[in-house]
């Protein structure tokens, strides 16, 4: 895929949670703000836009990704899927049923990244979660019911 | 309040915004689009402390887009919740890195960031207050030339014009001087720690637009939406009536989003553009630095005991960095003051509370209100007390805790109604966190194992007319709207509030429908989401709604059944009679007025309407500090077991416990999230939170990769929960606040455990490694 160096736009297929989405892309622009404004998956959300937060998690073929550092016109050709794909999932019922919800905000990324979390390792002992789950702030819930959470999951899936 | 068999109240029902928040479904303030929007970025100081020569313009004009650059001469005027000393756009000075100094408004996000690298701002500099020491030093720059000037917001701010020191608050309780002479035992101690940020997952985002009949509509994410209206008609001169704010969830406050700063110049930048939506965001890193961040502080305390331990004497000394601006940083200077003993009682009490001005970002309040500090700064003492009495740290405490029939230090009387047992949040917490075993263990592995504890209390120093107001509809079907402006920003208020709804009215909670959005224009006026204080006020307000409405429905009910209302009991959906419960009435007939087979129709729609309004409190008075500065204290323990590898002073938090008495619980659940947030918080700031500043005192760390917060696996291996439920006469259902508790105490057990594990006296935070290694090397030199 070519992108004029600069200013151009084009628009460009985007395959997210399973449907082609038709956007206008500028060189520069991330994924992030594609999904936003101009799809309405807010899910994702923008809290550092700097890779540190884990807030605009993604998965881009099954891997968490970070929306805001993924360049949108890399992901043409990709399989992306957003919190907004996930719905009635394992992990979103088990953030639920483990009170490690608060104000909501670090929750998508959370649970996309704990979701592809047990996809890739089922069998995921604490330092692999720990591993995993650094990548991700929460400043309200001290992290305590979000690892009931995963492990909840953990447990299901590998009985 | 009346004690019956519960339902709703003190049941863990799940949060009423749980799945939709799961679902990644809800929109939050930076979440709305609409086409035609404008975007706003800020053009931000690169100086700490400067004139403002020029601002040239010209270049940004020329990028594609742009609608409008606005400068401080638009709005010459200083703002603030306290003290006016702001300038909502720097005007011919600059005060920190980070100051907003022009807006630039496109029509697309990245055209107004395009816009704003290229205007140009020429500086003359002056010299720069770095710190609250030099701050307070006579020959030290002034950074307020016009301090004598300033408008009070409100009464309790003392500015001393010609200095540095934006607010001074006095206590004086008995006579300090000869008490202190008469002491057996004395210890003086200082601490002092550094700015450092809420860290808020949602940055501060606002959308202002001027509807060509003048009103002005704001979408925010603000804990404050009346003090906005406020803000609005006191400095841009508007009706309040035409300030119209709308507050979808948030995505976490903790006292950061409490003050107003975005939205007037989201309001500037509308009005620049003859009105039309803009919206403004700011980045993490305008969010760390441009927006208020949390105090500084510095503390010498001094407390004197007789022979038996009792203490008799104490004296303390704040100097709070409030930054360029004091906003609620004067306020806590206040709160600081007038709970400045901790839970102790202590007959003699001086206090000096200094609100102080330098060149750092300015701060503004932060979950605990300067409390957090002042029991780090309280608890760390009576630990080095104890040791200097040869004396349990524990018993040293429980001999001295505050008690009814006390007073505090601005002479409040305690009551067994307004305060919690202290007593047995310390047994229980000495239970929890195994204190018998020992407070300092070496393992087998060569680690020491230690034990810290820390008491705390706080009142919730509101406005003395503080208030909220609720209005309950019903439905066709019989179920119920609760509408209040109580906003839901992570701590499960929505919940809280929607359990004393269905409670009162004996129906379940699913049949309340409790709007999550506040509309300032159709809900009743709440003071603001701060402070503890909305299962409180908001809760008392909804209860009394609650009970209108039974008023209603039996009113009407009683023609129905031809009986008197005070034989009539409102529950399970109907309205029945006492001695006959079979016999009775729907609710859902009643709702909308009752229809009789002949078509006639009596009563109307019920709508229940209920109001709270803070009772006695009292300014404190300038010199003694002598006032009823809050409705009532929650008090509670919270300790923390450590384990640390003496090799590279890296260690790991086994523990943490809190025991809180407050009041009686609405739900145990959301109060346990609360409790273990509120710990994570205190731990996370206690252990690696602080802005590094350079020596123009820039904040090096402003964006998350640098500016640590603990990370998951490294939050405590267990935190225990348990509350303590003495019932607040006042409260609805007996409830307390208890929303900031659990990171009040959590700084000072941290340290007292790593002081006990090192054996060193550890006086500041952070409490990282090379801290620990360097105080450790200077004991043994």
């Amino acid at each position: 895929m070519k992108l004029s160096n600069g200013k151009g736009k084009m628009v460009a297929p985007l395959l997210i949670n399973g449907e082609i989405h038709d956007v206008i892309v500028r060189s520069a622009d991330t994924l992030l703000p594609i999904l936003r404004e101009q799809l309405g998956l807010t899910g994702a959300k923008q809290a550092c836009q700097n890779g540190d937060c884990g807030a605009c998690t993604v998965l881009i073929n099954n891997q968490p990704s970070h929306a805001c550092l993924s360049l949108a016109i890399e992901t043409v050709n990709q399989s992306i899927t957003t919190i907004e794909g996930l719905s009635n999932s394992p992990m979103q019922e088990a953030f639920v049923n483990n009170w490690a919800i608060q104000c909501g905000y670090c929750t998508p990324g959370f649970i996309v990244n704990s979701h592809a979390l047990v996809t890739n390792h089922p069998n995921a002992d604490d330092n692999i979660i720990e591993e995993w789950l650094q990548s991700n702030i929460c400043r309200c819930t001290g992290y305590e019911e979000i690892k009931m959470a995963v492990k909840s999951v953990l447990k299901t899936s590998s009985e | 309040m009346e004690q019956t068999e519960r339902t709703s109240v003190g049941q863990p029902e799940q949060r009423i915004d749980a799945v939709e928040k799961a679902a990644g479904k809800v929109k939050f303030t930076d979440d709305y689009q609409a086409p035609g929007m404008l975007h706003a970025k800020l053009v931000t100081s690169t100086e700490a402390h400067a004139y403002l020569q020029s601002v040239e313009t010209a270049a940004a004009w020329k990028v594609p887009g742009v609608r409008a650059i606005i400068t401080g001469e638009t709005f010459p005027f200083h703002i603030g919740p306290i003290l006016a000393d702001r300038p909502p756009l720097a005007y011919e000075k600059v005060r920190y890195i980070g100051e907003p100094v022009a807006i630039i408004v496109a029509d697309s996000d990245y055209q107004a960031k395009q816009a704003a690298s290229k205007v140009v701002v020429t500086y003359k500099k002056l010299p720069i207050v770095h710190n609250v020491q030099q701050a307070f030093e006579a020959s030290a720059p002034v950074i307020h030339n016009d301090l004598g000037e300033y408008t009070k917001i409100i009464g309790n701010v003392y500015p001393v014009a010609g200095t540095n020191i934006a607010s001074r608050i006095k206590i004086r309780k008995g006579d300090f001087g000869t008490a202190w002479k008469n002491c057996t035992e004395t210890i003086s101690e200082t601490y002092s720690f550094n700015l450092s940020d809420h860290v808020a997952l949602e940055t501060r985002s606002a959308r202002v637009e001027i509807n060509p009949a003048g009103k002005v509509i704001v979408h925010a994410c603000t804990q404050s939406p009346f003090t906005i209206k406020k803000v609005f008609n006191q400095f841009f001169n508007l009706d309040v009536g035409s300030v119209i704010v709308h507050i979808p969830m948030v995505g976490g406050a903790f006292g950061g989003k409490g003050t107003v700063q975005l939205e007037p110049l989201a309001y500037l930048a509308s009005k620049a553009v003859g009105g039309r939506l803009v919206k403004l965001t700011l980045s993490r890193e305008e969010d760390m630095t441009t927006a208020p961040c949390r105090i500084g502080f510095d503390a010498t305390i001094k407390l004197g005991v007789d022979h038996n331990g009792k203490l008799l004497a104490g004296q303390y000394t704040f100097l709070i960095d409030s930054g360029a601006y004091s906003d609620q940083a004067a306020g806590i200077t206040r709160a600081a003051a007038l709970d400045c003993t901790g839970p102790y009682h202590i007959p003699n009490v001086w206090c000096d509370s200094y609100c102080m001005y330098t060149n750092h970002p300015f701060a503004t309040s932060f979950r605990g209100y300067g409390h957090p500090e002042l029991t780090f700064a309280v608890e760390r003492t009576m630990d080095k007390l104890a040791k200097n009495l040869n004396m349990c740290p524990i018993e040293l405490r429980e001999i001295n805790t505050i008690l009814p029939g006390h007073t505090s230090p601005t002479q409040a009387v305690i009551t067994k109604n307004n305060i919690g047992d202290a007593q047995k949040c310390i047994a229980l917490a000495k239970e929890r966190i195994a204190w018998e075993e020992g407070e300092r263990l070496v393992g087998e592995n060569g680690k020491v194992r230690a034990k810290g504890l820390s008491l705390f209390w706080k009142t919730s120093t509101t406005a003395t007319n503080a208030q909220a107001g609720a209005i309950l509809t019903f439905e066709a079907d019989g179920k119920v709207n609760l509408n209040c402006a109580a906003i839901e920003l992570g701590q499960g208020t929505k919940t809280v509030l929607g359990q004393i709804v269905a409670e009162k009215l004996k129906m379940k909670l699913e049949d309340i429908h409790v709007t999550m959005e506040v509309n300032t224009q159709s809900d009743p006026h709440q003071w603001r989401t701060v402070a503890s204080s909305t299962t409180f006020l908001a809760g008392r307000a909804v209860y009394a709604a609650a009970e209108n409405a039974i008023g209603q429905l039996k009113k009407t009910a009683s023609t129905v059944l031809q009986c008197a209302e005070e034989d009539l009991e409102v529950g399970g959906g109907r309205v029945y009679l006492k001695p006959d419960p079979t016999f009775g009435v729907e609710i859902k007939e009643l709702a909308l007025g009752y229809k009789f087979p002949n078509g006639h129709s009596i009563g109307g729609q019920i709508v229940g309407v209920g109001k709270h309004i803070q009772r006695h409190l009292t300014p404190m008075d300038k010199n003694t500090g002598f006032g009823k500065p809050g409705p009532w204290w929650s008090v509670g323990v919270q300790a923390v077991e450590v384990e640390i590898d003496e090799r590279d002073f890296t260690y790991k938090i086994l523990k943490a416990v809190t025991v809180l008495d407050g009041g009686t619980i609405i739900n145990p659940m959301t109060a346990t999230q609360q409790m273990r947030g509120g710990m994570y918080m205190g731990l996370s700031y206690a252990a690696i939170e602080k802005f590094v500043f350079d020596h123009n005192e820039e904040v090096e760390n402003n964006d998350l990769r640098q500016y640590g917060t603990l990370r998951y696996g490294e939050q405590p291996e267990q935190y225990t929960v348990d509350f303590i439920e003495t019932p607040a006469a006042d409260g609805p259902y007996g409830a307390r606040g208890i929303g900031e508790y659990g990171v009040i105490g959590a700084p000072a057990a941290l340290a007292n455990s790593l002081s006990n594990a090192l054996q060193v006296e550890l006086n500041e935070l952070p409490l990282v490694p090379e801290y620990l290694w360097k105080m450790k090397k200077e004991r043994r030199q």
